[in-house]
């Protein structure tokens, strides 16, 4: 971002105004709207020193040098308002949840946003105002950012995509290669939430209920967890293609498969009877503030404890096992009585009437 | 054929015809039509299908066929 | 949930297992055929096989109205939305059907065709009523459980005079379906197939009632049992055809009582039955051509018919040659004796319609059940 001149003949017209092409030229008009929206919300000296890349000081943890984590993520999700966020705060929790889970601490984040020729400022506001206050309660400011104007109909409002930096320290390596036969699974919470919210606004779809986005920033959790010093071999949130995508991965990456147990995977009643009324499986469908956590079985309750205590995992249960299987099969036992394979997601799980 | 859950009906007589209804399944609710079904009632159970009821649940042989079930242990021994 | 929660009690489920395992003579097998996509998905999902004996096969017919869709039927859908001016409503499950040269639905949305998905028939009017510039065409599948409200769409359409709206009618029938696979005779390389009894459709039935299945006690002389839409109706209707074949009767009995009469729902048959008449002949995948099997528009509400409007004629496009859903279809094969299955027939890359729809015997099986076959 380019140093701006500080006289603007009138100032941004963020109750009334939209975006245009100016916006995104690099000159005066861009200028002023980085400074007088993106900066009245997210301006911090970094931010502030106003060049192309931020200098960010790195800490060194003793003598070892700390590993660095980056991450980025686009955001594109459509309504850009649910409930429980928007795409700002999702935007900043996705980007942290995925450094975090690789057991770093996120420190800095940047920002490039889309906008549509026409996109109402007002609505911008809202959601580089929720960005900032999402940042701001998980202490990781956005450092850097760019941004870019499309024509009308080329873009959905807005797209925005974030990246993080952490640091990891020295001797801890979170990842699917690390689990084995035997450990155990676990999850911080209910599973669904965020997806069900998306769809209850879709068109022809709408139905009205209480279920919130559960759109949050993991990384206090995941600190909380590796506290306690407990063997965790590997940590992931469940986004897109929920639960069963993800041990489907974990299952592929490491070689194994797993056994689940229906009755203790936590589902809102809510949830499940939205699921219910579309013909979804809750498995499939997309969280944003969940966490799953394998590790070995030793320490099974230790962790289960420990997210516990956490505001974030106050419904967390263990769910299952690891299991050695050539086939890397993920298994379910059903409440019933049953036994079924939970399997990939093949394209988006659409509702359906049969 | 397929997909179709019990809901409860909170409200009837919604919509310009004045046959549609409000339902509710668990805590989630949704604005579906009864113009396939006559007599429903505030409180009634109602099969929902893409939209429609279409039929009403009893619920005395609800729970006549819950009770047929839990007794099949009783059963048990007494055939072949 | 109120009726559903109850009916999928672990604890009964295991009093029906002991239950059926206690019927099971020795010495003889039991083969039941259940014809809704319900109850191939419930007994999937719930891993109800797991706890039968292993003398109770369940065997899965055409209850799937995706799976028994021919090809040509959905090329129509696709030919019909090419034209700018067509909107293509749909409900989710058409959307990943293969039709001819690898096309479907789906596709044809991504390459600029707009085909929208929508929950109900009534949603697919209120886009008639809102985009009066455009012809809004609704692709109406299903048995008997999903025509009614397709019959009040065209009423409504009729009352308002909504002359942009019409239907592709796909609409077929649950007992003719049921009577045909009992008629087949198996084709080369199958075995005959063996049916001891039928688990009836559950939603079908609160729509027809269970008069119609009477043919099949008095003239096949085969039981079936009306079963409820849950996991412990499916085992409960089992063990009521087990009681039924040990003491050699052949009749039609009603488990889902709380929502199936013997007579169905008259006012849903009254309206059907006055927008609606039957087709002289539909060809069914994998099952050919059934006489008086579905439907078609009556002459009064011939503006509503796409095929007409749009003038359409049907092509019969045969199934890729390793498919063997007509065999699955009809219950002479499992689907992991397709040669194809699990191997170039993925519910990523489906070749045939069961293993599109998650209600179909491959998808099912490949989602939930294969791992019994792999570890085997």
């Amino acid at each position: 971002m380019s140093k701006a001149k500080r006289n603007y003949a009138r100032p941004l017209d963020i109750k009334n105004g939209a975006i245009d092409m100016s916006h995104g030229a690099g000159g005066r008009a861009m200028a002023q709207l980085i400074a007088e929206l993106f900066m009245r919300h997210l301006g911090n000296g970094y931010l502030g020193q106003g060049n192309d890349g931020a200098v960010l000081p790195a800490p060194l943890l003793g003598e070892q040098a700390a590993r660095l984590v980056m991450s980025t993520d686009c955001h594109v999700v459509s309504p850009l308002f649910f409930p429980g966020g928007d795409i700002g705060s999702l935007s900043v929790h996705g980007t942290l949840n995925d450094v975090a889970v690789m057991g770093a601490k996120p420190l800095y984040l940047s920002a490039g946003f889309i906008l549509e020729e026409g996109f109402a400022l007002e609505a911008l506001d809202r959601i580089v105002a929720s960005m900032a206050r999402a940042a701001s309660l998980a202490g990781v400011p956005v450092v850097t950012g760019d941004t870019k104007v499309v024509e009308r109909g080329k873009g959905d409002g807005v797209f925005i995509t974030t990246t993080g930096v952490g640091v990891l320290p020295h001797g801890l390596d979170l990842g699917g290669a690390q689990v084995r036969a035997g450990d155990v699974v676990l999850v911080s919470g209910t599973l669904g939430d965020h997806g069900v919210a998306i769809m209850s606004l879709r068109e022809n779809l709408r139905f009205a209920s209480d279920i919130v986005s559960d759109s949050a920033a993991l990384h206090g959790l995941v600190a909380h967890l590796l506290e306690t010093g407990a063997d965790i071999r590997c940590l992931r949130d469940p986004t897109r293609g929920g639960l069963s995508s993800t041990l489907n991965e974990i299952a592929l990456h490491a070689g194994v498969g797993m056994m689940l147990h229906e009755a203790q995977i936590p589902i809102k009643p809510a949830v499940a009877s939205a699921c219910e009324l579309l013909g979804l499986d809750p498995l499939y469908v997309a969280n944003e503030g969940k966490l799953i956590a394998i590790c070995a079985a030793a320490d099974a309750q230790r962790v289960l404890r420990a997210m516990r205590e956490h505001p974030l995992g106050v419904d967390a249960a263990i769910i299952g096992e690891v299991v050695a299987d050539d086939h890397h099969f993920v298994q379910l036992t059903t409440a019933f009585g049953g036994k079924r394979i939970v399997d990939w997601l093949t394209g988006d799980q659409l509702p359906r009437i049969c | 054929m397929c997909l179709a859950v019990p809901v409860r009906v909170l409200e009837v007589g919604l919509g310009p015809e004045g046959d549609m209804a409000l339902v509710e399944l668990g805590s989630i609710r949704k604005e579906i039509s009864l113009s396939l079904v006559d007599d429903v009632q505030v409180g009634d159970f109602v099969i929902l299908h893409v939209g429609y009821a279409l039929s009403k649940l009893d619920p005395e042989e609800a729970a006549r066929t819950l009770e047929l079930i839990a007794q099949s242990h009783q059963a048990l021994g007494a055939v072949s | 949930m109120k009726y559903i929660d109850e009916y999928r009690d672990g604890a009964l489920a295991r009093t029906l297992a002991q239950r059926i395992q206690s019927l099971a003579q020795a010495g003889r097998s039991y083969s039941f055929m259940e014809f809704c996509g319900g109850h191939t998905h419930a007994i999937s999902r719930y891993g109800i096989a797991n706890l039968l004996p292993a003398s109770v096969h369940l065997v899965h017919g055409p209850g799937c109205p995706v799976c028994v869709l021919p090809i040509g039927r959905i090329d129509m859908a696709i030919e019909i939305a090419r034209n700018p001016e067509v909107i293509l409503c749909t409900y989710g499950d058409t959307l990943r059907v293969p039709a001819s040269q690898g096309r479907s639905l789906l596709k044809a949305k991504a390459a600029g065709s707009d085909i929208r998905m929508v929950y109900s028939t009534l949603d697919a009017i209120q886009i008639a009523r809102n985009n009066p510039a455009r012809e809004v065409v609704f692709l109406a599948i299903g048995f008997e459980t999903t025509t009614p409200p397709t019959a009040m769409a065209v009423l409504k359409a009729h009352q308002e005079k909504l002359s942009n709206f019409s239907i592709l009618c796909c609409h077929v029938l649950t007992p003719p379906a049921m009577a045909q696979i009992l008629e087949s005779a198996p084709s080369q390389g199958e075995e005959s197939l063996r049916i001891d009894g039928f688990i009836g459709p559950a939603h079908v039935s609160t729509v027809i009632g269970s008069q119609p299945y009477e043919v099949f006690s008095t003239h096949y002389r085969k039981p079936v049992v009306i079963a409820g839409f849950e996991p412990l109706d499916v085992m409960q209707a089992i063990a009521m055809l087990m009681v039924q074949v040990n003491e050699g009767r052949a009749e039609v009995e009603n488990e889902f009582t709380r929502a199936v009469t013997p007579e169905g729902n008259l006012k849903a048959q009254a309206r059907v039955a006055e927008v609606f008449e039957l087709r002289s002949s539909f060809e069914w995948r994998g099952l050919a051509t059934v006489p008086h099997s579905a439907l078609q528009l009556r002459e009064t509400f011939a503006a509503f018919d796409a095929e007409r409007k749009f003038g359409l004629i049907y092509h019969s496009v045969p199934d890729n040659k390793a498919c063997e859903c007509g065999a699955v279809l009809r219950g002479v094969k499992r689907p992991q004796d397709c040669k194809i299955f699990g191997t170039v027939c993925t519910p990523e890359n489906p070749i045939g319609s069961c293993m599109v729809s998650s209600e179909g015997a491959c998808a099912a099986h490949y989602s939930y059940g294969r791992f019994e076959t792999a570890s085997a």
